[in-house]
Formats: structure tokens, C-alpha cells, sequence
């Protein structure tokens, strides 16, 4: 067959584009002649810094508190948001109340608040209200900062994802509940297996931006206190040496780096969770017109039409 | 022999809206009973009633001669109901097929683990017995190639043939169709309805609710026209389609055929 003559046509002129490219490039070279130039940056200092025991170990703990307070809310969360969809009026009560409470009140204050506990409480005691007890142990055995500053952060978080599960949960269309459940699944077997699966493609990427919240809310700690985390090591030792501005630069880098880790790790969750729903064999999925969240809602057709639609004669 | 299902006094409230009003049908074994009725009848409700995705606010359903989400207990000289525990009505649904006008595949689950997961879930069937029966209904419905395949990746009238195949593999001894096509371009249509036409020469009893008269004409052994809550008329295809009797069946299809 022949190729009839192919289109070359020029395209419309964008002169905003260059006129963009300008300016920008003129921000970008100032800030890059100024970091060069500025002698209290000190990237000698940071430079020697970077690699820094202490500064390391900040690092560590900083990942391990985001990992576990996040852990630990994730758990919260979708106890809590199953809670409150439940036919159990108590339970779903229970739920509300933590996330009223958790959610009311300020991070920090709660992060003070756990602090004190073996103050308030100076004692654990295992056993029946009013009743016999069982086993007790001084609170402070049990309780130390790292794990009362766990404790308070992933309790906090747990109010705030609870209600992004929520939401997932109820994003999963009417009819896979009454299609799972005319098929005679119980409701956990159904909220298993094939509600909670869907709604994670609207619970990951929320999560994801929680959790990268979560690295820099870690800072927070020194409320309980707890003081061997990035931020607060990289200003004590930039206090000691006298050179905050290097030791600032050098806990943004780890806190840059961190992150986009996690970006990473989000990016292979959502296609993980994407699968099914983008119309393509590939678990990645090519098509990127649409983003992937309208394109699953257009293919599952679950926001179409209410449950009642009707084709009448 | 005791009816697939029998139906007696069936009333259903959704608050005050009086949506059932006191239905009565008998379906026996074997059976393909058609319900026609304009929107908003109650004929969806009355299909839902049936395997209890609706409770209903008086009468009583019996499927295979048990009571559906209730049972009687005697008490001294008279007796009491009780709801059904939730494990119990599952075991009563798992044992009635329902296809949906909107298909509900679970669209995370290929074609293939679609048929399998309730069977797995539910029955506990291994594996390799579970994924084995699955391609063999999948075979059934037409659909062996397309295994592997999405929901999202199938057209309507496959997704649908899948939704039977899922239906088909708990076993059931009942099928329940709800406006099966309503959703499909016309050109599918037909693709699914052969493969009801196929079930129902196989002796599966069916409850259709369908706007192909055509289907009702050809398959059904009974047509029960609704109208605002109440069975207006049943029959043979013959009697209730092509010589009704009532006006409100008359009018009705007046304007569908
Ligand atoms: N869950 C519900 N809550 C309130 N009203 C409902 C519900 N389900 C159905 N209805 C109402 O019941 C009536 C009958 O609905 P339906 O059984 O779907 O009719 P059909 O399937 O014949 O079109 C309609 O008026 C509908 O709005
Ligand atoms: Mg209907």
C-alpha cells in the first residue's frame, strides 16, 4: 500500500515557554552562584559531616521511628475504620472516640503527654478491674523514650489514616459487597479478600504522603524526650562546633534521601495495587493519559450509575 | 416433591415505602420463571428477597423447603422465629447463584480467579480442584482463552459469561438473574443469553428478571408480570404475553412489543 505524503506541520509557537526557560534559568544560576560563592555554607564541613557516626545513627533512628510509628498507625487505622463501619454500635463508638480525641488535640502535646506516663502511671498491672491482678511491672521497665515516642506518634497517626481508610473502604462499589456476599462469603472473608484489596488503590498514595509527613513529625520527639534522631543530633552537634547552617544541610540531605526512597517504594505499591484496573497486561500499565485512579473508577464502573439504575422498555 | 422456591405472603418495607405487597409464587425444580414489569415494580427486591440480600418485613420465602433467614422454633404449643445465625445464611446463599445487571467482577481478580475464589474461600476446595472445575465452567461459558485476562480486559457480554461462570462453580440449585443484559451493547446480548438458554436446558432452575421478551417467549415456563409491588399476572409465555388478560399487562406490552 502507499504512504500517502506524512503531515510535517510546524508547530504553534509557544514564545511563554522561553520566556519561562529565561527566568528560571536566571533563579537557578543566582541560587547555584550563591551556594558556590557564600562562604557560611560551609560544604567542607558538611562534607566531613555527611558520613559523621552520630549523624548516622540520627539518621537510623529516625527511619526506625517513621517505620514503626507508621506500622503501628497503619494497624490503628484499619482496626479503627472496620470498627466504624461495623454493625457494633460499642465498637463503633470506641472508634469514634479515638479518632475525636487523637486527632483533636496537638501532636506535641501528646507526645509531652506520653512522656510523663510513668509519672501518671508508675505502674502496669495486668489483671481485672476491681479484681485480682495478675502481673504488674514498673512502667519504666517496659516504657522507654524510643518506644514511648513510638507509641505516641503511630496513636496520632493512626486517627488521621483511619479516616483515609475509610474512605477506601467506602470507595469499593456496593455491588462487589452484595456480589461477595451472594456468593456466600462471610464479611471479614470479604472485606479480606476483596474489599480491602481495591480500596488500597485509594488508600496508597495518601499513605504515602503520611509517611513522608511522618519522617519530618519524628523531629517532634524531643517533646518525650527522646534526643537521638536526625534533626535534633545534627543541631546539637552544629551548636557545639558552632555551625548550625552545614549540620542543617547536612540532616536535609538524609531527610532528601529518605524521601525519595520512599517515592520509589510508593511508586511500585500503587502499580502493585493498580493491577486489574488500568486495561493492560502489564502490572506497570503504559496508558498515563488518564491517571490511574480515573481510569480503575471509568473500568470498574463503580461510580457509574446508582445501584437502581434501570433499563426500562 | 417439595417447590425450588416457595414464596408465600411476601411483604417488604424500605422505611415507609411499601415496595412488596404480599407476593405469592411457587418456582418448582427445573423451572425458568420470567419476571417482567416496568422499573421500579419491585421485581430486583423481590429477586433479592430470595437469597436474603433483603430482609423481608413479613411473610415467609422457603428455598428447597427451608425457611430463607429465619427459622421456627417451637415453644410449648406454638412456635418462635429467630433470625438465622450469619454463618447460616451465608451456607443458604452459597447455594443460590445471583448475576448482576452490572456484572461485580472483581475487577483485582483475573477471569479465572474470579470463578475460583469463592469455591477456595468458602467450600475450602484445594487448589488444584478449585482451578481445575474454574476452567472447566470457564470452558462452559465459552471463555477458556480468556483466563488469565482482567475484568477491565474482557468485554461486557464476556464479563458477563464470567459472572455465570462464578456463579456456577459453588454448585448452586438455584440460579437468580437480575436484568442480565440491561448493561450490554446490543451485539452482546445475544452471547449471553445462549449461555442462560444452555443452563436452562440443563434443568437449572432459574428466576430471570429480563427485558428480552424474546427469551421469555422461548425459554420460560412460567411469566409473572409485577406492577407497583404485587404479581398483576402468570402464566405460560403464550397466556401472559400474547393474550393478557389484565390492563395493566395489556398496556405494558403495548409498549414493549
Ligand atoms: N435499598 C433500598 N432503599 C430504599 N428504597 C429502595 C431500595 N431498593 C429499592 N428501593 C425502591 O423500591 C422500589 C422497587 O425497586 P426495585 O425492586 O429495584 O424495582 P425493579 O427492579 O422492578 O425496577 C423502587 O421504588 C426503589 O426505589
Ligand atoms: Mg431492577
Amino acid at each position: 500500500m502507499d504512504v500517502p505524503e506524512l503531515i510535517h506541520a510546524r508547530p504553534v509557537p509557544r514564545p511563554s515557554r522561553w520566556i519561562w526557560a529565561g527566568i528560571v534559568t536566571l533563579l537557578v544560576l543566582t541560587l547555584a552562584h550563591s551556594l558556590v560563592t557564600n562562604p557560611e555554607y560551609r560544604w567542607d564541613v558538611v562534607g566531613q559531616y555527611l558520613f559523621d557516626p552520630r549523624i548516622l545513627a540520627g539518621a537510623q533512628w529516625t527511619l526506625l521511628l517513621t517505620v514503626g510509628a507508621m506500622a503501628l498507625g497503619i494497624v490503628l487505622a484499619v482496626t479503627s475504620a472496620i470498627m466504624r463501619m461495623g454493625t457494633n454500635p460499642i465498637l463503633r463508638g470506641v472508634a469514634w472516640t479515638y479518632i475525636w480525641f487523637f486527632r483533636g488535640t496537638p501532636i506535641y502535646t501528646q507526645l509531652v503527654f506520653w512522656g510523663l506516663i510513668s509519672v501518671l502511671y508508675p505502674r502496669l498491672v495486668l489483671g481485672i478491674p476491681y479484681g485480682p491482678t495478675f502481673w504488674t511491672i514498673s512502667t519504666q521497665d517496659v516504657a522507654n523514650a524510643a518506644v514511648l515516642a513510638i507509641l505516641g506518634l503511630g496513636l496520632n497517626e493512626g486517627a488521621y489514616l483511619s479516616e483515609i481508610v475509610r474512605a477506601g473502604l467506602n470507595s469499593v462499589d456496593k455491588g462487589q459487597w452484595e456480589a461477595a456476599t451472594a456468593l456466600g462469603m462471610s464479611r471479614g472473608k470479604t472485606l479480606r479478600r476483596i474489599i480491602i484489596p481495591q480500596a488500597m488503590r485509594v488508600i496508597v498514595p495518601p499513605t504515602g504522603n503520611e509517611t513522608i509527613s511522618m519522617l519530618k513529625t519524628t523531629s517532634l520527639v524531643l517533646a518525650v524526650p527522646f534526643t537521638y534522631e536526625l534533626t535534633f543530633v545534627a543541631s546539637a552537634v552544629g551548636n557545639q562546633k558552632f555551625l548550625p547552617v552545614p549540620l542543617l544541610i547536612v540532616a536535609a540531605i538524609y531527610y532528601l534521601v529518605i524521601t525519595s526512597v520512599l517515592m520509589v517504594g510508593q511508586h511500585f505499591l500503587e502499580a502493585h495495587y493498580g493491577r486489574g484496573f488500568d486495561g493492560a497486561d502489564s502490572p506497570t500499565g503504559k496508558s498515563r493519559a488518564m491517571s490511574k485512579r480515573q481510569q480503575a473508577i471509568l473500568n470498574a464502573g463503580t461510580a457509574k450509575a446508582g445501584p437502581y439504575l434501570d433499563v426500562t422498555p | 416433591m417439595t417447590p425450588m422456591i416457595e414464596i408465600r405472603g411476601v411483604h417488604k418495607l424500605f422505611g415507609h415505602l411499601h415496595v412488596l405487597k404480599g407476593i405469592d409464587l411457587t418456582v418448582q425444580r427445573g423451572e425458568v420463571a420470567v419476571l417482567l414489569g416496568p422499573s421500579g415494580s419491585g421485581k430486583s427486591t423481590l429477586l433479592r428477597c430470595i437469597n436474603e440480600l433483603e430482609e423481608i418485613s413479613a411473610g415467609r420465602v422457603f428455598v428447597d423447603g427451608e425457611l430463607v433467614g429465619l427459622h421456627e422454633v417451637a415453644k410449648g404449643n406454638r412456635t418462635v422465629l429467630h433470625r438465622r445465625r450469619d454463618e447460616d445464611i451465608a451456607r443458604q446463599r452459597s447455594r443460590i447463584g445471583m448475576v448482576f445487571q452490572r456484572f461485580n467482577l472483581f475487577p483485582h481478580l483475573t477471569a479465572l480467579q474470579n470463578v475460583m475464589e469463592a469455591p477456595r474461600q468458602v467450600r475450602k476446595v484445594p487448589k488444584d480442584k478449585a482451578r481445575k472445575r474454574a476452567e472447566e465452567l470457564l470452558g462452559r461459558v465459552g471463555l477458556a482463552d480468556r483466563a488469565d485476562h482482567y475484568p477491565a480486559q474482557l468485554s461486557g457480554g464476556q464479563q458477563q459469561r464470567v459472572a455465570i461462570a462464578r456463579a456456577l462453580a459453588m454448585d448452586p440449585e438455584l440460579m437468580l438473574f437480575d436484568e442480565p443484559t440491561s448493561a450490554l451493547d446490543p451485539e452482546l446480548v445475544g452471547e449471553v443469553l445462549n449461555v442462560m438458554k444452555d443452563l436452562a436446558s440443563d434443568g437449572m432452575t432459574m428466576v430471570v428478571v429480563t427485558h428480552e421478551i424474546g427469551f421469555a417467549r422461548e425459554v420460560a415456563d412460567q411469566v409473572v408480570f409485577m406492577d407497583d409491588g404485587v404479581i398483576v399476572e402468570r402464566g405460560t409465555p403464550a397466556g401472559v404475553i400474547d393474550n393478557p388478560q389484565e390492563p395493566r399487562t395489556k398496556d405494558f406490552f403495548a409498549k414493549v412489543l
